[in-house]
């Protein structure tokens, strides 16, 4: 952090300002000035807040995603059709048992195997020629999109998370003062709480398992130079294995996620997957921080845009892709 | 089908040059110019015109794929630009918004706004390679279909515009079945003409070098960036005279033309053929075509029920890219080699 001050003295100071107004923002009572401009604080909190676990549930799908790229160069295009099943799954998990949590660890195993079979089948059969695994993805996609279709109906499924979870949750921040001079605090839905905690504590974790074990590193130097790891004894097919599925299963959870904070259904899969893809050319290819540093881009750009400019909400964030393309064609965290 | 000629031949020349045209291009011609003669109407207007312009769309995505290298998910945009330019300047049921220019200045302009379109979006995607080039098109092509679908000063929103009619030229109705038929024919001959003579020209050669080996063009004093640029701007013509007979053909332009499945089936076209030669992209959306249209019945005839059409076409897909990469074309390349192989000795026959 002290090397990027020293050397972009300019940005540093922006990113300062920025960071400064923001936070005041959050915690200060807003002046009756400010509130004519762009409205009440309470919907700039929602926004705030909204996209914020937005980009929690986004970074749960990009980072899959990304770690799947990273290591094996493998463009999974079917990556949205796994979100989509992982929300099938555990939709049907947790009507099943009757336990919300349930549905986590049956998401995880059955999309995880699922992206097994795909590892093996497809990807094994065709590496290095990105082109073909591109359209067999594709069509992939396709094919299982009509599938869970004709399997589970064009309907809206809802997973509903247990009683102690549901309602709201008081927050400490002061939306507004009551002419009695007692301060108001918001509420907010305790559920995308949880999850954004949730989410976060995969994505320390998964960098810790990276950067502090012996299979992260396996894993780094895999995505540095693939055939000296292998030479060097590594058993390099079983870690692609192991990273396919855990990407995978990573992408069922966020559909357990995805079908808890919103819905599931069909047209979801190409959704999720084109947020994935904007947020890992935004946050740049292969890397897990750039993964999350792009779903918190995306997903305020989502929330923030269709509260102050609805019209063009979800062109805003494709917006924001195209000037990083312009100005950062490998990403804000990735290398060159 | 298509002798490419310039004006200072000689007659000998030109006789040699029409000898060396291989007998295929000349029954395939003759078949298609006779076509009308005994086809129904369904089937010029519905079935062979959608053919040309799906083929014209899929050509350009072809030409930068195959020659390029940059596969492009971006073509049907670029096709909905163009079309909706045409709604936009010329003439619609939408009074409030198109213009009513004449044709002569919508359809000039309309092109040349989509090649400006089509370069400022390849200026972008040349900037990445290989597979990225495929994420960032396919984000560019969602964007506009999002865009399109929210802007409702000049898009028209989520309807989109009706009624767009193709001009009363010289007294024909070219909506009609048989003079539609010869429009896009002629079109898609054109465009088939133009992109092999472009491919052999030295901007399509200097192109196929810069697919093959970048770095060594660049040091041979070839502007890689700029060649790639001109090719997508030279795409975004063919994409474009598809997108405006693609209009034309079903009188109305709105998002759901230019969605992101629409996107993905140009592509699946342009595979299904096979990205190495111009002919397969027409042989796709000719496959293509006669699926869309039949399957549904073929599909209810087995008891399977319509609405599992995409499952069709995404197993046909499938199984193509899967066995053979270069499409129907590649099949056939093989199929020719094996025949040619002594099954014995391996050797050639």
């Amino acid at each position: 952090m002290r090397l990027f001050a020293t050397r972009h003295p300019v940005w540093a100071a922006i990113i300062a300002v920025v960071a400064a107004i923001l936070l005041w923002m959050i915690f200060a009572v807003w002046p009756d000035g400010l509130e004519d401009v762009i409205g009440r604080k309470k919907v700039f909190l929602n926004a705030l807040f909204n996209g914020i676990t937005l980009g929690g549930l986004y970074f749960l799908v990009a980072s899959g995603f990304t770690l799947i790229f990273g290591l094996m160069r493998n463009v999974n295009l079917a990556h949205g059709s796994l979100y989509l099943l992982g929300g099938y799954v555990g939709y049907f998990a947790a009507e099943a048992t009757g336990y919300w949590l349930l549905a986590f660890p049956v998401a995880f195993v059955v999309v995880g195997f699922f992206g097994i079979l795909l590892q093996v089948l497809v990807f094994r059969r065709m590496e290095g020629e990105d082109l073909r695994q591109t359209l067999v993805t594709i069509g992939i996609s396709i094919v299982v999109a009509d599938l869970m279709l004709w399997g589970f109906g064009g309907d809206f499924y809802n997973i509903t998370p247990p009683q102690w979870l549901s309602g709201p949750m008081d927050t400490f921040f002061v939306t507004a003062v009551k002419s009695s001079g007692e301060p108001v605090f918001m509420k907010y839905p305790m559920v995308r709480i949880v999850i954004f905690a949730a989410s976060v504590v995969v994505g320390v974790a998964m960098w810790l398992a990276l950067n502090k074990t012996r299979i992260g590193m396996m894993i780094r130097a895999g995505v540095d130079d693939r055939d000296m790891l292998s030479a060097t004894g590594a058993r390099i097919q079983i870690v692609f294995v192991g990273v396919f599925a855990f990407g995978a299963g990573l992408a069922g959870i966020a559909g357990v996620v995805g079908g808890t904070f919103q819905s599931i259904a069909p047209g979801e899969d190409i959704r999720f997957l084109l947020a994935s893809l904007v947020v890992v050319i935004v946050g740049g290819m292969g890397s897990i921080p750039g993964a999350a540093l792009g779903a918190l881009l995306i997903g305020l750009a989502e929330q923030f845009g269709s509260v102050y400019f609805p019209t063009y909400a979800v062109v805003l964030t494709f917006l924001i892709m195209v000037v990083v393309l312009a100005f950062r064609p490998q990403g804000l965290l990735g290398r060159a | 089908m298509v002798a490419i000629d310039s004006p200072r031949t000689t007659t000998t020349d030109l006789r040699r040059r029409i000898a060396s045209v291989p007998p295929a291009y000349w029954v395939l011609g003759i078949l298609l110019l006779i076509i009308p003669a005994f086809a129904s109407d369904f089937v010029m207007f519905q079935i062979m015109g959608w053919t040309f312009i799906l083929g014209l769309i899929a050509l350009s995505l072809m030409f930068l794929g195959g020659y390029g290298g940059m596969v492009s998910l971006a073509q049907m945009a670029f096709a909905g630009f163009a079309g909706y330019m045409v709604a936009i300047f010329g003439d619609s049921a939408i009074s409030g918004i198109s213009q009513g220019w004449p044709w002569w200045i919508v359809i000039p302009l309309a092109l040349f706004l989509t090649v400006i379109f089509a370069t400022a979006v390849g200026w972008l995607a040349v900037r990445t390679e290989g597979i990225y080039t495929i994420m960032i098109t396919l984000a560019i092509a969602a964007a506009f279909f999002y865009f399109t679908r929210q802007n409702y000063e000049l898009f028209n929103g989520f309807q989109g515009f009706n009624s767009v009619l193709p001009p009363e030229l010289f007294g024909i109705d070219w909506r009609g079945p048989e003079a539609f038929y010869y429009l896009t024919m002629f079109w898609a001959v054109t465009g088939f003409g133009a992109v092999l003579y472009v491919s052999r020209a030295p901007f399509g050669l200097a192109l196929q070098g810069v697919r093959d080996n970048p770095r060594r063009m660049a040091a041979l004093g070839y502007n890689v960036t700029a060649h790639r640029v001109a090719a997508y701007a030279f795409a975004a013509v063919i994409a474009g005279i598809g997108g405006i007979l693609l209009t034309w053909q079903s009188a109305q332009i709105s998002p759901g033309t230019v969605g992101i499945q629409s996107a993905i089936d140009i592509l699946v076209i342009a595979v299904i053929g096979g990205l190495r030669h111009p002919i397969g992209a027409f042989i796709g959306a000719f496959i293509f075509v006669l699926l869309k249209t039949f399957a549904v019945d073929v599909l209810i005839a087995l008891g399977l029920g319509g609405e599992r059409f995409q499952l069709l076409i995404g197993m046909g897909f499938l199984i193509i890219v899967f066995f053979s990469p270069d499409g129907l074309l590649g099949l056939w390349e093989k199929l020719k080699a094996s025949r040619r192989r002594d099954p014995l000795t391996g050797g050639q026959r």
